[in-house]
């Protein structure tokens, strides 16, 4: 069982929600993956203090071309949609930063100047983290596209009955590559104007993406009624709302999983865990 | 003319409030929400808007059912898992091969390698641009569709559109609206900005992501100012983080309270400054002196204790 917890909104709690579960899962005797697909800003690890065991560069195809051997026909010009690669009579400039990695340029290149290459994005972490196995991508700093890390991360999930992936915040390329292929999304949100506009948007990209899904409403007193409201008109099920206690922000503060420092709380996470794969299965 | 452009690394932490406040505060600047796949800042600034644009991020390849020959040449190719041997028949096959036009990323490959040229490739309309008016001046602001890529080409576009509007009018500053994270909306949010304003919060969840987005601003070379939200959630946190900075050469732009009247505020459609004198809102307004200070011509604000590295 694959569960995404996405947002839209930063700051609500996805990564919150993502330890604990796995947290508690691991706890109740499932065999769990956590992946922080967040890899701009991965946070999981302060929670659940990995003990890391791999730790890998991760690349992506960019063109290496050799001008003795360029021809000055233009064409890897022509087929970068992306001005990464630039042909002017011999000479070709290429832009890394810009590449998608489509390969459209040296599949191009009749004389066999271009050709593929790799470039380090990021790196790879793994290792187990008390019962869960944990994997985070971290991009490279003034690197501007995570999809591929994020593709890597999923790439390097060791098998286990649930895995759960924490994505990055918004709605656009990252996150459609972090929840791309879940059983299930969480959206998890909290009950405030920006909370709910910004959930208005994630619940259309999960439709578009025909993912089934369900709502956590966290600091669920801090605000308004609107977002149960929404919810509710909608017709789309509130898993769990969790208070707003300031003790437990300051444990969050100081890297504690709420299911650790508060039995409440890990009741709370027991009991979404339980109707989470019950929505699941069903 | 001066480009403010407040970024976080982690989410939540409260640049929209902060924004709205200082909009009130500023009351001759630009606006401009540049977290256009989740903007927010219109929900308390009530826009008008004037003018609305289409957005082109890219192109979409979209395989004509009828000319394909399920040759298989565009699946062997796609590097990003958008094709998809699952289309109808033509009469001619039985299976057609088609685009998922979420998964496409639009290198167009399939479309010049295709034998059957049965690829059409154009651009798409994949999101829209606003200029609104509103109670403390224009506002730029976008909206990115749904699974769309390209976000940092419409965050540029928006800067772009804020900066001609601010030259127009005479306006001295641009204050921008900045999304969570480092990647490319951000970096294109911050490139030739003249002052970065890091907003966190005293977690170690915010620590360890302001440490990123440091390394980003110093990796562009814009100078930085710091200023933890919700300090006193983790006062012991939030020493620390300013020292950080400090050794860091981010000069501090002060800390605000946690204050549950922010979000009431936001409830009334209103900047915290707005709908309150005092709490958070002094502190806020201490944080905006300091900021418009260090955006004053002959301020120096850029940071003494670290050397970029082209020094």
């Amino acid at each position: 069982m694959r569960i995404s917890i996405a947002s839209g909104k930063g700051g609500t709690g996805k990564t919150t929600v993502a330890t604990n579960l796995a947290f508690v899962a691991a706890q109740a005797g499932l065999s769990v993956t956590y992946l922080d697909c967040d890899v701009e800003e991965p946070n999981g690890a302060i929670f659940l203090k990995p003990q890391i065991q791999e730790d890998r560069a991760v690349c992506t195809a960019v063109p290496k071309v050799d001008l003795d051997k360029c021809t000055g026909c233009g064409k890897c010009g022509q087929i970068c949609q992306y001005s990464a690669i630039v042909s002017m009579n011999k000479m070709v400039l290429t832009f890394p930063e810009l590449c998608h990695g489509c390969a459209g340029c040296w599949l191009v290149c009749l004389a066999g100047a271009t050709r593929e290459s790799q470039r380090e994005i990021g790196r790879l972490q793994a290792g187990p983290a008390g019962g869960v196995q944990f994997v985070q991508g971290l991009l490279n700093i003034g690197q501007a596209m995570s999809p591929p890390l994020i593709r890597a991360v999923k790439a390097a999930a060791p098998q286990a009955e649930l895995t759960i992936v924490d994505c990055p915040p918004g709605t656009s390329c990252p996150v459609i590559e972090a929840i791309r292929g879940s059983d299930y999304v969480l959206l998890v949100t909290e009950p405030t104007p920006f909370g709910l506009n910004d959930l208005r948007l994630a619940v259309e990209t999960v439709r578009q993406l025909k993912l089934p899904f369900g709502v956590v409403i966290n600091r669920a007193d801090m605000g308004d009624d609107q977002t149960r409201r929404f919810c509710g008109r909608a017709g789309i099920s509130v898993l769990a709302e969790i208070p707003d206690v300031r003790a437990v922000a300051e444990a969050y503060s100081r890297g504690l999983l709420a299911a650790q420092a508060s039995s409440a709380y890990r009741s709370m996470f027991e009991h979404l865990l339980k109707t989470l794969t019950g929505q699941v299965l069903r | 003319m001066k480009e403010l452009v407040v970024i976080s690394g982690k989410g939540g932490t409260g640049k929209t409030s902060i924004v709205a406040s200082f909009a009130a505060l500023a009351e001759t600047a630009v606006l401009a929400d540049c977290d256009v796949d989740a903007a927010d800042l219109h929900l308390v600034l009530d826009p008008k808007i004037v003018r609305r644009e289409d957005f082109s991020g890219g192109k979409r390849a979209r395989i004509r059912t009828d000319d394909c020959a399920a040759c298989g040449k565009c699946l062997e190719l796609c590097r990003f898992g958008a094709i998809h041997f699952d289309g109808t028949g033509n009469g001619v096959v039985a299976k057609t091969y088609r685009v998922d036009p979420i998964a496409c990323e639009g290198c167009g490959v399939c479309a010049w390698f295709c034998p059957a040229k049965a690829v059409e490739f154009g651009p798409v309309i994949n999101g829209e641009w606003f200029l609104s008016e509103t109670r403390h001046g224009p506002l730029v602001h976008a909206k990115l569709g749904i699974a769309a890529e390209s976000s940092g080409k419409l965050v540029s576009t928006v800067r772009a559109a804020a900066r001609k509007l601010a030259e127009q009018q005479g306006r001295e500053l641009v204050i921008i609206d900045g999304s969570p994270g480092i990647g490319c909306p951000v970096i294109a949010s911050i490139t030739g900005a003249s002052l970065v304003l890091i907003v966190t919060e005293p977690t170690l969840s915010g620590q360890h992501d302001l440490e990123r987005v440091i390394d980003l601003a110093r990796h562009f070379e814009i100078p930085a100012m710091l200023c933890v939200n919700k300090w006193d959630l983790n006062p012991q946190i939030a020493d620390e983080i300013e020292s950080l900075a400090r050794k860091r050469g981010i000069q501090v732009a002060g800390r605000v309270r946690y204050d549950c009247g922010v979000t009431r505020a936001q409830i009334h459609q209103k900047s915290v400054v707005e709908y309150q004198p005092d709490g958070c809102a002094e502190d806020v307004r201490e944080v905006w002196h300091r900021v418009r200070r260090a955006l004053e011509p002959n301020t120096s604000s850029k940071p003494t204790g670290e050397r970029t590295a082209s020094t």
